[in-house]
């Protein structure tokens, strides 16, 4: 039995006379211990997807199991296994880190020493700052009490929607680690990012878009599935390279990409014409080079045609 | 149950951090009770009086005499003809001014028939009511002595007493208006925000995702409001007795029970607005023009409900203060047992259960 599974997920909302499609026919599984990313911009239909996948919102279309339980009619029974970390920080501000802690176990009728196996890789980390009131923590501290809350009744299923928006790198970083850690444990986690950079850490990803799925499987199948070439090109004056590149016929789309820009190059293009191109607008330390594509590659292809 | 308790505790950790909050919700009630018993009396002391006196007699000193000694008027002037009335009006040197005819008390010795003009400044209407009822009875107790010394055969004399309240003391009407006004406050509209503070915030969503029923999280927002109006019966009887000296003629204890009551049914108003709003701003809004000024305007407290048009008389009705002042009043002031006012505690339970049923019945498991 897969941890979840959906089944023509569809929700919209009404705002006026205007009906905006949330969620279109979303199907997927995900199987039990796996870490599955939905990447997608904001207002793709990621937190609804979650809102109904927790029992939240209802779906105007389709079925869907968290842990063999439905989502409508077993309701009270997800609420019991799942672990759910909101987008925005839902936890009370005016509480200290532990009465946080010891209050959200209380509402699964667990305790913090129950289960402090289970969270004590994050919860050290915040533990010199217990006494500490919620809205006084950093951003980064802020998730990982949050993390803790959702872990500690020891859910089969955890739904994170964006957990590490506005959280900075080093932090986005250790989070990713305690969620392999967790993952380790046998813990099924849904995590949702608008962070391509992300993708590459978990087991399967789906790119979410307009509230379809663009593309779904691990990591390497999307980038195998990838038959383009990309060139990394780099020159000394980056900013005007990035418009005489837009111009070169035979590139089909080019963006910046780290320290180069990365070249969808069309097909049957000549590296020689390009090399000539750069020469004749006049740039210097030219520097070409086939990539491998990124899984970022891949989705900004997607997002930017997305009916191919 | 320890859930349950660990709710309460929750709460009171929400509280009592907020101290500002906590200062307005426990201070309130004491400044209230201050300024209606202090501040906001319709007695008037001391209010300056002119005089036109045409006679200059005996009859007439003695009446300004009797009016200056009072502890309603100070003598501010003493004007020679109708033309200084206006000035002394313009800039404000008196509120009245008693004009006395020409042989002001031979008139009163043959002809039984004099007559005294009082002019008042009615700029301010319920002022100038209030100083020309003193001034009138002032007169009229002159008449009546002035009657026994001379044995005059035919009077009549009415004997007014008022019983409750024999000095019309405004206090006795506000004590128990506040004490409705205070717990409307503190347990509707706190009760509303708090709850739909953890819709705002979030916290709700993360509520919903677990097995707790959001119910029993509900309830447990109520518990301290309902201590703290608990304390704040407590100090605006304490205040009320003590420095306002309004007496508390019934049981304690029934009009305890009484008040606790009302506030079931105010907080049970207060969870029925939180399940139907989505804002904090809304919540307050809904509270206090839905609520709390149809409770101040027709509850009976500033306004006589037997004056209203029929029509919001009936309107009255639906609002649980109108029942608690009436019962109040019925304990405080005037001493009556249960039996006096079975009917309002019925109404008011009634009503409790009926808004905590429809609260019930409204709370939405989900979000939307």
């Amino acid at each position: 039995m897969s941890a979840v599974q959906a089944y023509g997920l569809h929700k919209h909302y009404k705002s006026g006379k205007a009906s905006v499609e949330a969620v279109r026919n979303v199907s997927f599984e995900v199987s039990r211990g796996e870490l599955f990313g939905i990447i997608g911009p904001d207002g793709a239909g990621k937190t609804s997807l979650f809102r109904m996948l927790t029992t939240l919102l209802l779906p105007d279309k389709g079925t869907a199991t968290v842990d063999g339980s439905d989502i409508v009619k077993d309701y009270k029974a997800i609420r019991n296994k799942v672990g759910y970390m909101p987008g925005k920080f839902s936890l009370y501000q005016d509480l200290s880190v532990e009465e946080n802690l010891e209050f959200f176990a209380t509402l699964f009728k667990t305790s913090l020493a129950e289960n402090y196996d289970l969270v004590r890789d994050i919860y050290v980390q915040i533990e010199p700052f217990k006494k500490r009131r919620a809205g006084k923590l950093s951003g980064g501290m802020k998730q990982k009490l949050a993390l803790c809350c959702a872990l500690i009744h020891k859910p089969v299923v955890l739904f994170l929607d964006e957990p590490t928006t506005g959280v900075d790198a080093v932090s986005r970083k250790e989070f990713w680690d305690m969620l392999s850690k967790l993952k380790a444990q046998g813990i099924t986690i849904l995590v949702s990012t608008p962070y391509m950079d992300e993708a590459s850490l978990c087991d399967r990803v789906t790119l979410m878009q307009e509230g379809r799925f663009m593309t779904t499987g691990t990591p390497g199948e999307i980038r195998d599935s990838f038959k383009k070439t990309i060139l990394a090109v780099r020159s000394a004056d980056m900013f005007r390279l990035l418009q005489d590149l837009r111009s070169f016929k035979e590139i089909e789309d080019v963006y910046s990409f780290g320290e180069s820009h990365h070249a969808v190059m069309k097909d049957g293009y000549s590296l020689v014409n390009m090399e000539s191109f750069l020469a004749s607008k006049g740039h210097t330390e030219i520097y070409i080079q086939t990539v491998p594509p990124s899984i970022e590659d891949c989705f900004m292809q997607l997002m930017q045609y997305p009916h191919e | 149950m320890k859930q349950f308790l660990s709710f309460v505790r929750k709460e009171f950790h929400h509280i009592l951090r907020d101290r500002q909050t906590l200062l307005i919700l426990l201070g309130m009630p004491i400044a209230l009770i201050m300024i209606f018993g202090f501040a906001l009396t319709t007695e008037v002391k001391n209010a300056r009086f002119a005089v036109l006196d045409f006679s200059k007699d005996n009859a007439t000193r003695e009446i300004t005499n009797e009016m200056e000694t009072s502890r309603y008027f100070d003598l501010a002037a003493e004007i020679h003809g109708y033309n200084e009335i206006e000035d002394i009006f313009h800039k404000g040197k008196a509120k009245l001014i008693l004009v006395f005819p020409p042989s002001f008390e031979s008139q009163l010795q043959h002809v039984h028939n004099p007559q005294i003009q009082i002019i008042a400044d009615a700029s301010d209407p319920n002022v100038a009511t209030t100083l020309t009822n003193y001034a009138g009875n002032i007169i009229m107790d002159f008449q009546n002595r002035y009657n026994q010394e001379r044995k005059y055969p035919y009077t009549i004399q009415t004997r007014v007493r008022m019983l409750y309240n024999p000095q019309q003391k405004g206090t006795y009407s506000f004590v128990p208006g506040v004490i409705s006004m205070i717990l409307m406050l503190v347990c509707t509209m706190m009760t509303a925000i708090t709850v739909v503070r953890e819709k705002e915030t979030g916290t709700m969503e993360v509520l919903l995702v677990s097995p707790v029923s959001p119910i029993k999280v509900i309830v447990a927002k109520a518990v301290p409001y309902l201590i703290i109006s608990i304390i704040n019966i407590i100090s605006i009887l304490l205040l009320s007795y003590f420095v306002l000296e309004v007496p508390i003629r019934g049981s304690l204890f029934l009009l305890m029970s009484e008040s606790i009551l009302f506030t079931i049914t105010c907080l049970s108003f207060g969870l029925l607005i939180s399940t139907a709003t989505d804002s904090q701003m809304m919540a307050m809004f809904i509270s206090l023009t839905g609520l709390f000024l149809p409770t101040i305007m027709l509850s009976g407290f500033l306004f006589p409900i037997e004056n209203m048009p029929k029509a919001l008389q009936v309107a009255s009705n639906i609002f649980p203060a109108r029942w608690f002042y009436q019962v109040v009043r019925a304990v405080m002031i005037k001493g009556l047992p249960l039996a006096a006012v079975w009917k309002e505690t019925v109404i008011l339970g009634g009503m409790a259960v009926m808004l905590l049923l429809a609260s019930l019945k409204n709370f939405k498991t989900r979000l939307a």
